[in-house]
C-alpha cells in the first residue's frame, strides 16, 4: 500500500511535470524513495550486510570505482553506469535487484533513475533532515476562497492539478465536526440551532475559542498524546499487575494540554523533568512518561534482560514521537535506510540507560481510626496465632523457622501489594504444608489485614540512578555481548548537541529536541496536530519521517505549520485554531464522482475527510446522547460493566465494576489492562499500548456492529434515551422522532428519513404486540404511565437503531 | 480515466490499485498451491514435560539424583532452578511404542498413542525464551516483543476467510488458571483488528455480545438492522463514502453471525457415540490442585468438538487453549490430571477429522511455549523437589494432517533431553513450515509498519521439508 500510494502521490504531484519528460527528476521526491525501497537494504548505511562494497546512499561512494573496475554511477552517462545497466538487463545473474529478493522496479522507476544519472546524479539531503524553511504562501489570482495562509498552499496545489476545493460543509456538519475534533463530545441541539441561525465567521471563531477553552479539550487531545506515550494501567506480561497510580501521569497530560503548556516545556518535563533544577512534583510526575514502558515481573524473570527491553522501548518511543524515526531498527545493526549507525543507537541509548523508577509520595491518607484497646487486642491474638503456627511440626528447625518469618511478612501485605514472585513462592510453600497449618496461616492473614495503616498517596516517576552504569554497544543487539563503550550523544546528521557538563544527560537531550533549528521536532509536532483535524497527516506514514517514509503531500505547508508552531511559542492551541479557521478545514467531506476519479485518497486536500470515530469517543457519544455522561475530569481509572469471562483469560482476573455514576465517565478513563484490554475498545481499534502508536487503524467489522447493538453499556444508553423521548409532552405525534435525531445526530431528519422512521416504528409496534410483558419490561427501563409498554419498547428500539447508524459513529 | 487506469497505462501498476472499501477478509490466492486450508492449534499453556510424555529418556532414570556436568550448565538461565545444587530427576512414567511407526508415548497419553500413525512428533524444537510471556509471544506471534500479529492473524491476512457467517479466526479458551499473555496469543497486533482471533469462552459462551439484550427477538433485531442499513444507504448517497458499503455489509454479517452461532453450538445433531468419543461425560477424578485444571473435563471436550464443527463451516484457524501445564511442583499428580482431561478429546478430534475426510486439509498442531528441565526444581523455599523448571533447550511438538508426514518422528534431543542432538527446529522454522503448508512463502507474507516490512518469521525461518509429505 505505501508503495502504491507513493507512486500515486508522485504521479499526481508531478502531473504537469510529466508532460515535459525532459525535466530532470527531483532527488528527494523521486529518486531517493526508489533507491531506499529497492537498493539500500544491501547497498545502504549498514556495513555488515553491504554487498560488493557498494554504498548508494552517499554520492561519493556511489560514483567510486569498485574492486570490479566499474562504477555504479558515472554521473552524466547512463551507458557507463553499472547501476543503470543492471537495472535494464534481462540477464538474471547480473540483474538488480536480484530476482530472489522479490523486488523489481517498474518501467517508470527505471526511467527516473536513468534520467537522474544522465542529469549528473545530483544528491540532496533527505527532505526532513534539512532545516525547516518558511515559504511565502503562494498567491493564486482571483482567490476568493482562502481564509488564511494554509489555504494558499492548498489552493495552489489543487489548481496546479486542475482541481478546485470542495464547498464548505453545512453549519450542522461543521459545528458537530468542531465539537468532535476539539472536545470529542457532540454539540447540544441548541448549540447547533444557534450556529445555524448565525453561521458567521465571528460565531464560528467564538465556538472554536470556547471549545479550546473547555476542559474536555485536554481529554480529547490528551488521549491522542496517550496513544503516543503507550499509556496503560498495568505492567503487561504474566501478572499484568495494575499500576494503580498511573493515572496521575494521565491527568498531568490532560492538565498540561488544557493549560496549553508550550510544546517545548511539555517535551522537557516528560523526558527529563526530574533533572530540572528544583523539579516540582508536577515536573516529576511528567516523567511517568517513561514509566509507561511494559514491565515483566514474572517470577524468575531475567531482570537485566527486561531492563534492557524497557530502555530500548523508552528510546524508541522518544525517537518515534519527536524524531519521527524508527530509531529501534538500529538496535541490532546500522539502520538500513536512515543515517543512524549501530554506535549512534547506543549513544542515544546511553541517555536512558540509568533511569530507575521513583515513588513520588504526594501525601498521606489516614487509615481507619481505632482505639488503642482494639489494637492491643488484635496484636495479642496475632501473637497467639504465630505461637501456635510455630509449634507445627513441619515448621520446626532454624531453616523452616526462617522461612516462616519470611512468609509471615508476605502474609502481612495486602494481596494487591504482593509481587508476582512473592505470590508464586507463597503459593508453593502453602501447597507443601498440612491442612491444619494452612488453616492457621489463613486465620493469621485475615486478622493481620485488619490492621489499620496510613496510606501513601503516590505517583510513579523516574530518576537517574545514583550508581551510573556504563553503556556499551551490544553486539547484534544482545546485551550479553557488550563491545565498545559509548557515551551519550546524538546522531551526526542532526544539529549538534549542547551539553551542560562533560557527559551529556537527558535534560540536554530534551533541550536539543526542542531547539528551534531542530528539523524534526516541529515537523512531527505540527503533523500530529494536523492529523487529528483531518484523518491523515501531511506525511501519511505518521510514524516515519525517515528516508523510508512517504514524502509529505504539501512540504511547504508542513514547514509553514512547523515554523508557525515555533513562532507562537510552541502553542498547540494557537496552531489548532489556525487550522480550524482555515477554509481547507471547513470543506465538505463529501466524495464526488470527480474526486473519486481524480484523487480518491484525498492527497491534494480537495475535501475534508469523513472518518469513523475512536472507540472511546463512540462510547462518549452514546452516553451523551442518552444524557448519562458523567463529565468529571481525571482521577483513578474506572471499570464499566463487562462479561467476567473476558477478564478470566488472564492471570489478573478481578474486575470490580465501578459504583454509582463512575461507570458513566468518559471512555479515556476506562482501566486499560494490557493482557486483557477492555473488549469494546479493542473492537474499535484502540492501541494495545505495547509501543508508541502514532496513528490508529480504523477498521470496520461485524463485532463492532454487535457491540453497538448488544453491549450492555450501549443498550442501557438506548434505554435511557428511549425514556427521554417518552416524556409526557412527547406522547403525541412525531416530535419524539425529531428529538431522537437531534440528540443522536445533532440534526433534524430529512423527509425521506422521517418516512422510513415512521414505517419502522409502525413495524416495531406491530411486532411488539406479540411480545410477553416480561420481555417488554426488560426492554423498557423506567416505564411512564402515558404510553403503553409496547409503545415505549418501540421507542427504545428506535433510538437504539439511530445509535447504530454509520453517521452516529462518524465525524463528517 | 481513473487513477488505476492511469497507473496501468503508464506501466507502473502491475496489480490493480487497492480497493479502499475492500473486504479485508475476502478470500485471497496463496503464493503457491496449499496443502492445508484450516488450522487447529491446540495450545497447552505453561510447558508440558516432554520427558514425561513424548520423549523417553532411560538415562534420566539411571542418573536420577546426580548433578549435571558443569559444562552443560554453563551459560544456562533458569527461572527458579538453583544451578549449583540441582539434581537430575527421573520419571516414574512408563513408555511404550505405538502404531506401525513405533512412536513412543508415556502411559499418561493412552488415547493420543492410538493416533501415532497419523501424527508427526518433533522432538527437537527449541526456543530462545525461558519466561512464559516472552516465550508465548515468540511461539504464537513470532517475536518475544509484544504487539506483533499472531500466527492465525497472519494466515487470515494472507488467505482471507472461507466462511460467510462465522469469524475467520476463533480462540476457544478453556479458562483454567488464566493465560499469562492474555489475549496477545490471538491478537492481530499491528494488523487491522479484522484479523484478530474472536474469543469464545468455556462451554456455551461464544462471540461477545452475540446475544440480543433481553426481550429483543431475532425478528425485532432483523427489522432494526434493516432500518439501520436503509438509513446508511441514504447516507451513502449524501456523502459518496464507499466505506458505508462496508458498514452495511458488517451489519448484515453481524446478523448472520447471530443466526448461525446457535446452529454451530447446537450439538443435538451429534450422535451419543461422538459425544462419548470426545469424553463429554467423563467423571473427573478428585485432585487437590491450585493450578486451575479442575472442573474443565467437559469444557475441554466441548471445545475440541466445537473446533471440528468450525472447520466444517469454513473457519480458517481455531485455537484450542488450556492453561496451565506449568508444573514447578507436584508434577506427577497434576500432569496426570491434565493428561486425563486432554488426552481423550484431542485423540477423538484427530480421529473424527480423519473419518470425515477433514484431516487431509486441516493442519493440527499440539504445542506449548517450551518444555521442562531434566533437572528437578529446587527453588528456595521448596521442601521437596517434585517438579521441573522451564526449559526452552529441547522440547516436543506434535503435528498432524494438512500435508504433514504421518507416523514420523523428527529430530532428537540428547540422552537426557537437555539440548537438541539432531535436526534442530527453531520456533521460526515451525512458523515457516506452517505458512508453507498454507501455500504462503514466509519471506513474502509481509506487512509494512514504521517503515519496515514485518513478517511472522522475523529474519529467520527454514521450511522443515523433512516432515512434509
Amino acid at each position: 500500500m505505501p508503495m502504491v500510494f507513493r507512486i500515486a502521490l508522485l504521479l499526481i504531484l508531478s502531473l504537469p511535470v510529466c508532460a515535459a519528460a525532459a525535466e530532470p527528476p527531483d532527488f528527494a521526491q523521486e529518486v531517493l524513495p526508489i533507491l531506499s525501497a529497492h537498493c539500500f537494504a544491501c547497498h545502504g548505511p549498514d556495513t555488515e550486510v553491504r554487498e560488493a562494497g557498494l554504498r548508494l546512499d552517499v554520492r561519493q561512494d556511489a560514483i567510486r570505482e569498485l574492486d570490479s573496475g566499474v562504477a555504479a554511477i558515472v554521473p552524466g552517462s547512463a551507458d557507463e553506469s553499472e547501476l543503470i545497466q543492471r537495472l535494464f538487463t534481462s540477464d538474471e545473474f547480473s540483474q538488480m535487484p536480484p530476482p530472489e529478493t522479490g523486488k523489481s522496479l517498474t518501467a517508470q522507476e527505471k526511467e527516473i533513475l536513468k534520467r537522474w544519472v544522465e542529469d549528473g546524479a545530483p544528491y540532496a539531503e533527505h527532505w526532513s533532515f534539512q532545516p525547516v524553511q518558511r515559504a511565502t504562501p503562494p498567491r493564486v489570482s482571483g482567490d476568493a476562497w482562502s481564509r488564511n495562509e494554509i489555504d494558499h498552499f492548498v489552493l495552489a496545489r489543487l489548481q496546479s492539478a486542475g482541481m478546485s476545493p470542495s464547498p464548505p460543509a453545512s453549519p450542522q456538519t461543521l459545528i458537530r465536526r468542531l465539537h468532535l475534533d476539539l472536545v470529542g463530545l457532540p454539540p447540544s441541539f441548541a448549540d447547533v440551532q444557534r450556529f445555524v441561525s448565525d453561521p458567521s465567521d465571528q460565531a464560528y471563531e467564538r465556538i472554536v475559542d470556547e471549545l479550546l477553552a473547555s476542559e474536555h479539550f485536554g481529554e480529547r487531545w490528551g488521549r491522542h498524546w496517550l496513544d503516543l506515550a503507550r499509556y496503560a494501567d498495568s505492567n503487561g506480561y504474566l501478572g499484568d499487575e495494575l499500576r494503580p497510580d498511573a493515572w496521575r501521569y494521565r491527568d498531568w497530560v490532560i492538565a498540561a494540554i488544557n493549560n496549553d503548556m508550550p510544546y517545548d516545556e511539555f517535551t522537557i518535563e516528560q523526558i527529563a523533568g526530574d533533572l530540572l533544577e528544583d523539579a516540582t512534583m508536577s515536573q516529576q510526575i511528567a516523567t511517568g512518561f517513561h514509566s509507561n514502558a511494559m514491565k515483566n515481573t514474572e517470577a524468575g524473570v531475567d531482570k537485566e534482560a527486561d531492563r534492557v527491553i524497557q530502555t530500548v522501548d523508552r528510546l524508541s518511543t522518544v525517537g518515534a514521537i519527536w524524531l519521527g524515526l524508527t530509531v529501534g531498527c538500529a538496535e541490532c545493526h546500522t539502520h538500513k535506510f536512515d543515517p543512524i549507525t549501530h554506535q549512534e543507537f547506543y549513544q542515544l541509548y546511553a541517555f536512558f540507560n540509568n533511569l530507575e523508577s521513583k515513588k513520588l509520595v504526594l501525601g498521606y491518607r489516614d487509615g481507619k481510626s481505632e482505639s488503642p484497646k482494639e489494637i492491643e487486642k488484635r496484636e495479642q491474638q496475632l501473637q497467639k496465632l504465630v505461637n501456635r503456627i510455630r509449634r507445627q511440626e513441619e515448621l520446626l528447625g532454624p531453616a523452616q523457622s526462617a522461612l516462616l518469618d519470611q512468609f509471615l511478612v508476605t502474609l502481612d501485605k495486602p494481596t494487591s501489594r504482593r509481587t508476582e514472585s512473592e505470590k508464586e513462592a507463597l503459593e508453593h510453600w502453602l501447597a507443601d504444608l498440612q491442612t491444619d497449618t494452612n488453616k492457621l496461616l489463613t486465620e493469621y492473614e485475615s486478622l493481620s489485614h485488619q490492621r489499620p495503616e496510613p496510606v501513601e498517596i503516590v505517583a510513579q516517576g523516574m530518576q537517574e540512578s545514583r550508581k551510573q552504569r556504563k553503556t556499551h554497544i551490544h553486539y547484534r543487539g544482545d546485551f550479553r555481548q557488550p563491545t565498545q563503550q559509548v557515551y551519550p550523544a546524538t546522531p551526526q546528521f542532526l544539529p549538534p548537541l549542547e551539553k551542560r557538563q562533560e557527559v551529556a544527560d537527558r535534560l540536554d537531550l530534551a533541550r536539543w529536541l526542542v531547539q528551534p533549528n531542530h528539523p524534526l521536532t516541529s515537523r512531527t509536532a505540527a503533523n500530529h496536530l494536523w492529523q487529528h483535524l483531518f484523518q491523515e497527516g501531511l506525511f501519511r506514514t505518521e510514524e516515519n519521517l525517515g528516508v523510508a517514509g512517504d514524502p509529505p503531500t504539501h512540504p511547504e505547508l508542513l514547514d509553514w505549520l512547523a515554523s508557525e508552531l515555533v513562532k507562537n511559542g510552541w502553542s498547540r492551541k494557537a496552531l489548532i485554531k489556525t487550522i480550524a479557521l482555515s477554509a481547507t478545514y471547513r470543506q465538505s467531506s463529501r466524495m464526488t464522482a470527480e474526486l473519486q476519479q481524480r484523487d480518491p485518497e484525498n492527497l491534494l486536500l480537495g475535501r475534508q475527510f469523513r472518518c469513523r470515530l475512536e472507540g472511546e469517543i463512540i462510547r462518549d457519544l452514546a452516553l451523551s446522547s442518552a444524557g448519562q455522561l458523567n463529565p468529571e475530569i481525571g482521577g483513578p481509572s474506572i471499570r464499566p460493566p463487562m462479561n467476567k469471562r473476558l477478564t478470566s483469560i488472564s492471570r489478573n482476573q478481578g474486575w470490580d465494576v465501578s459504583k454509582g455514576d463512575e461507570k458513566y465517565r468518559r471512555g479515556l478513563y476506562i482501566l486499560f489492562r494490557r493482557a486483557t484490554p477492555f473488549p469494546m475498545l479493542t473492537t474499535f481499534d484502540s492501541p494495545d499500548s505495547t509501543s508508541s502508536c502514532p496513528s490508529r487503524e480504523f477498521s470496520n467489522s461485524p463485532l463492532q456492529s454487535l457491540a453497538l447493538l448488544n453491549d450492555p453499556v450501549f443498550f442501557e444508553c438506548a434505554q435511557q434515551l428511549g425514556n427521554l423521548v417518552s416524556q409526557p409532552e412527547l406522547v403525541e405525534g412525531d416530535a419524539w422522532i425529531e428529538l431522537a435525531f437531534h440528540r443522536t445526530l445533532s440534526r433534524a431528519p430529512s423527509q425521506e428519513e422521517m418516512r422510513l422512521a415512521q414505517a419502522f416504528h409502525a413495524d416495531l409496534l406491530h411486532s411488539l404486540e406479540k411480545s410477553k410483558t416480561a420481555d417488554l419490561q426488560a426492554i423498557v427501563l423506567k416505564p411512564v404511565p402515558e404510553l403503553s409498554l409496547q409503545q415505549q419498547a418501540a421507542r427504545v428500539l428506535f433510538v437504539r437503531s439511530l445509535m447504530n447508524l454509520d453517521e452516529f459513529i462518524t465525524r463528517e | 480515466m481513473t487513477m488505476a487506469d492511469l497507473l496501468k497505462a503508464e506501466g507502473i501498476a502491475q496489480d490493480p490499485a487497492p480497493q479502499f472499501d475492500a473486504d479485508p477478509l475476502a478470500a485471497k490466492q496463496p503464493h503457491f498451491a496449499a496443502r492445508a486450508k484450516h488450522c487447529i492449534y491446540i495450545y497447552l499453556e505453561g510447558g508440558p514435560s516432554q520427558m514425561d510424555l513424548y520423549d523417553p529418556k532411560p538415562t534420566l532414570n539411571r542418573l536420577d539424583g546426580q548433578a549435571l556436568p558443569e559444562s552443560l550448565l554453563k551459560n544456562m538461565q533458569f527461572a527458579f532452578l538453583q544451578k549449583e545444587t540441582a539434581r537430575i530427576m527421573g520419571t516414574p512414567r512408563k513408555f511404550a511404542k505405538h502404531g506401525e511407526c513405533g512412536m513412543d508415548f508415556s502411559d499418561l497419553l493412552p488415547h493420543l498413542a492410538t493416533c501415532a500413525d497419523d501424527l508427526c512428533m518433533i522432538r527437537s524444537v527449541h526456543s530462545d525464551q525461558f519466561n512464559h510471556v516472552p516465550a508465548q509471544l515468540l511461539m504464537n506471534c513470532g517475536s518475544a516483543i509484544a504487539g506483533r500479529p499472531s500466527m492465525g492473524s497472519w494466515l487470515c491476512y494472507g488467505l482471507g476467510s472461507e466462511s460467510r457467517d462465522l469469524p475467520a479466526y476463533v480462540s476457544l479458551v478453556t479458562t483454567g488458571r488464566g493465560i499469562p499473555g492474555g489475549s496477545a496469543s490471538w491478537s492481530s497486533g499491528f494488523l487491522p483488528s479484522s484479523y484478530s482471533g474472536v474469543l469464545f469462552g468455556n462451554e456455551g459462551e461464544t462471540v461477545n455480545n452475540i446475544r440480543n439484550p433481553a426481550g429483543i427477538t431475532p425478528h425485532l433485531q432483523k427489522s432494526s438492522v434493516d432500518f439501520i442499513n436503509d438509513l446508511n444507504r441514504l447516507r451513502t448517497a449524501d456523502t459518496g463514502d464507499s466505506e458505508l458499503a462496508s458498514r452495511i455489509k458488517a451489519y448484515e454479517l453481524a446478523f448472520r453471525l447471530q443466526s448461525s452461532t446457535p446452529e454451530l453450538t447446537d450439538l443435538s445433531g451429534e450422535t451419543q457415540a461422538t459425544l462419548d468419543m470426545y469424553g463429554f461425560d467423563r467423571k473427573e477424578p478428585k485432585i487437590n490442585s491450585n493450578r486451575g485444571g479442575k472442573g474443565l473435563f467437559r469444557a475441554f471436550a466441548y471445545n475440541c468438538l466445537l473446533a471440528r464443527r468450525m472447520i466444517e463451516r469454513g473457519v480458517r484457524t481455531v485455537n484450542v487453549i488450556h492453561s496451565s501445564w506449568d508444573h514447578h511442583s507436584r508434577l506427577d499428580p497434576e500432569l496426570a490430571h491434565n493428561c486425563e482431561m486432554a488426552d481423550q478429546p484431542i485423540a477423538a478430534l484427530i480421529k473424527d477429522l480423519k473419518q470425515r475426510g477433514l484431516l487431509e486439509d486441516t493442519l493440527v498442531i499440539i504445542g506449548s511455549e517450551f518444555g521442562r528441565t531434566p533437572l528437578g526444581e529446587n527453588r528456595p523455599g521448596y521442601k521437596k523437589v517434585t517438579g521441573r523448571d522451564h526449559h526452552p533447550g529441547a522440547f516436543t511438538i506434535l503435528m498432524a494432517g494438512g500435508g504433514i508426514k504421518p507416523g514420523c518422528v523428527f529430530g532428537e534431543s540428547d540422552e537426557i533431553g537437555w539440548s537438541v542432538q539432531q535436526n534442530p527446529v527453531h520456533v521460526h522454522d515451525l512458523h515457516a513450515t506452517v505458512l508453507h503448508l498454507f501455500g504462503l512463502d514466509h519471506t513474502r507474507l509481509t506487512h509494512r509498519v514504521q517503515g519496515r516490512d514485518f513478517r511472522l518469521t522475523d529474519v529467520a525461518g527454514r521450511v522443515v521439508q523433512e516432515i512434509l509429505t
